[in-house]
């Protein structure tokens, strides 16, 4: 039990993460509303976000500058790796939205189980 | 010039496609298109030649040398790749203008041929890159576009299908970049050559195992493997008929290949086949999709619908040799990727040129097609017989291979299995075969007296001629992909 405990503490934020990722893939699953899909998905998307993000911190370390006062600093490889998924993420939702105000255009509706029952 | 090729390819479709999204003239565009296309096809020959002359390429992307930078890396087996992809989408965009013209709105059309060319991009840079993180960046580059050109169909539906790849394929890709990070943790690279060196110094523990998984998984939806396939029938159902072929010929494909590279090049033989768990469940899925999915076509009664399900069950042929991951069954692999490219374009462009003439989607109006479009319906049948694997057609070639991949492996089971889903298409196949030939045509079947544009007819007649040609003379497909095979993937051994 205690071994759990510290193990559970000593890295809490995988703990988060997997919380987050997983609700976010439940909401994407179980709504039928699309926007509520998306939602969901931008959620999964952040938490692999911080998943790439929380490895790289080193405690105690600085951010990475370029100055001989600091020897210990964080990985900076992770931020710029997210800086590119976050402009991605941005992108499929942007597209995600617009092709949900086309259907709601069209069909007049959203739901997703009417919209599947009555077209596909 | 020349040792900036690698870059060239990539760059070439995505800086015309910003053009083609500010020039909005269609016939400019058209020709932009298929120009940016052709050089960047010549492009790729030139470079395969230049890799079999000097060895492999090595591009460090901007100055920064790899493994810090963004490598690309370019072998006999992603080369290859990219003139297939290349030169498809050349030929697509060359049948393009006219079926675009009647199926998509004037205004739709600039923005067609722009998402076109970001796709070709995209995908020319997952076959060229050797980082794991850029892949990831093409991906979804290729994929955005992808949804885009799927949304496009004249038909609403086409919306829903979009949505639906959205939503599958933006998982896929999140799956993926888990996957990617777990990596990155392990061995602290993004180098895939530089991945594969350190994950050999690794003792086998679970993230790793658990990093296989997640691209597995991730890849595996985009590549539509069986269970993850419920995208890929409406998405290619729905999408203009161009864009159907394009796809069908390239999208899928391209995630095949960044699976055989992860499997292979990144994680090893070692590693991967020594967990019997993977080997059964691959085995196991395109078994399914081979049964599962030709179950399905038969009882489809929209026409693209019953070929996209056909699409699926031969991604399980692919996956098949994948899975054997002996020689013959890598070379079965190789060449069916191919192969099902070439069908699958000429199918897709021949229903274009019936869509263009008739506006039908279900098969049952295809009743007597044999005596109104009698040229088409030849080379329709033709492309669909191929798909079976009558022997002088393409897919006899693939499906060859595959057996004797399998008969090294002495797995019975897989041969009788091989065998008895190409009965299941020659079903799907006969039926369409039979309403065309031998039926009185239907009142209900309006052939429209526009005459079919020769370029239309043109690179269908090409295709469907390519799907015998390569069954009879296979120097070009069987004999690249023996030496993709055996320099690239198995080492040289």
């Amino acid at each position: 039990m205690s071994s759990f405990l510290s193990n559970f503490v000593s890295s809490y934020n995988y703990y988060i993460i997997i919380f987050l990722m997983i609700s976010g893939l439940y909401i994407v699953v179980s709504r039928g509303n699309m926007v509520k899909k998306l939602v969901g998905l931008a959620l999964f998307q952040t938490s692999v976000y911080i998943l790439y993000i929380s490895p790289g911190k080193i405690l105690n370390g600085t951010a990475p500058i370029l100055s001989d006062d600091f020897s210990l600093y964080s990985s900076p490889f992770p931020h710029v790796l997210i800086l590119t998924a976050i402009v991605v993420g941005i992108a499929t939702l942007a597209l995600g939205l617009s092709l949900v105000i086309r259907i709601n255009e069209e069909f007049g509706t959203i739901e997703e189980d009417k919209l599947f029952e009555d077209e596909i | 010039m020349i040792e900036h090729i690698a870059a060239i390819v990539v760059m070439l479709p995505i800086i015309s496609s910003v053009f083609v999204m500010l020039i909005r003239n269609n016939s400019i565009n058209w020709l932009i298109s298929t120009t940016a296309s052709l050089i960047t096809s010549i492009a790729s020959i030139m470079m395969y030649l230049q890799i079999s002359k000097n060895g492999n390429i090595s591009y460090a992307m901007g100055g920064w040398e790899p493994p810090v930078g963004i490598e690309y890396r370019i072998d006999e087996f992603n080369a290859l790749f990219i003139i297939l992809i290349s030169i498809a989408s050349f030929l697509i965009l060359l049948y393009a203008r006219h079926s675009l013209n009647s199926e998509l709105k004037e205004n739709k059309i600039s923005t067609f041929y722009s998402m076109y060319l970001l796709c070709l991009g995209g995908l020319i840079g997952i076959l060229s890159t050797g980082d794991a993180f850029n892949a990831f960046v093409f991906l979804e580059i290729s994929s955005l576009a992808t949804y885009i050109l799927i949304s496009m169909g004249s038909d609403r539906r086409a919306l829903l299908s979009a949505y639906q790849y959205l939503i599958m394929g933006t998982i896929g890709a999140t799956l993926y970049v888990i996957g990617v990070g777990l990596i990155f943790v392990l061995t602290g690279s993004l180098n895939l050559h530089d991945i594969s060196i350190r994950i050999q110094e690794l003792e086998l523990y679970r993230p790793l195992y658990a990093s296989l998984a997640f691209i597995t998984v991730g890849i595996a939806l985009k590549v539509a493997l069986f269970p993850l396939h419920a995208w890929l029938p409406n998405a290619y159902a729905y999408a203009p008929s161009v864009g159907t072929a394009f796809l069908s010929s390239t999208a899928t494909k391209v995630a095949i290949y960044l699976l055989i590279k992860y499997l292979f090049l990144v994680y090893g033989y070692d590693v991967v086949y020594s967990n019997k768990i993977f080997v059964f469940v691959i085995i196991g899925l395109s078994i399914l999709a081979m049964f599962g999915a030709s179950l399905i076509a038969i009882f489809q009664s929209n026409l693209k619908k019953l070929f996209a399900y056909s699409s699926v069950a031969q991604i399980g042929y692919i996956t098949l040799g994948i899975g054997l991951a002996n020689y013959n069954g890598l070379i079965g692999s190789t060449v069916h990727i191919i192969n099902h490219s070439i069908i699958k374009a000429a199918i897709f462009l021949a229903i274009g040129c019936i869509v263009f003439k008739t506006k039908i989607s279900d098969t049952h109006e295809l009743t007597g097609l044999g005596k109104k479009m009698p040229v088409i319906a030849i080379l329709l049948t033709i492309s669909s017989l191929s798909l079976i694997g009558i022997p002088g057609t393409v897919g006899f070639i693939s499906k060859w291979y595959l057996i004797i991949g399998a008969l090294e492996q002495g797995w019975w089971l897989v041969v009788l299995s091989l065998a008895i889903s190409s009965l299941l298409a020659l079903i799907y196949v006969g039926r369409i075969i039979e309403l065309m030939w031998f039926h009185q045509p239907e009142d209900a079947l309006i052939v429209n007296s526009k005459s079919l544009p020769v370029e239309m007819l043109a690179i269908t007649f090409i295709l469907t001629l390519a799907t015998v040609y390569f069954g009879i003379d296979t120097r070009l497909t069987a004999g690249l992909a023996e030496i993709a095979v055996q320099n690239v993937l198995l080492g040289g051994q």
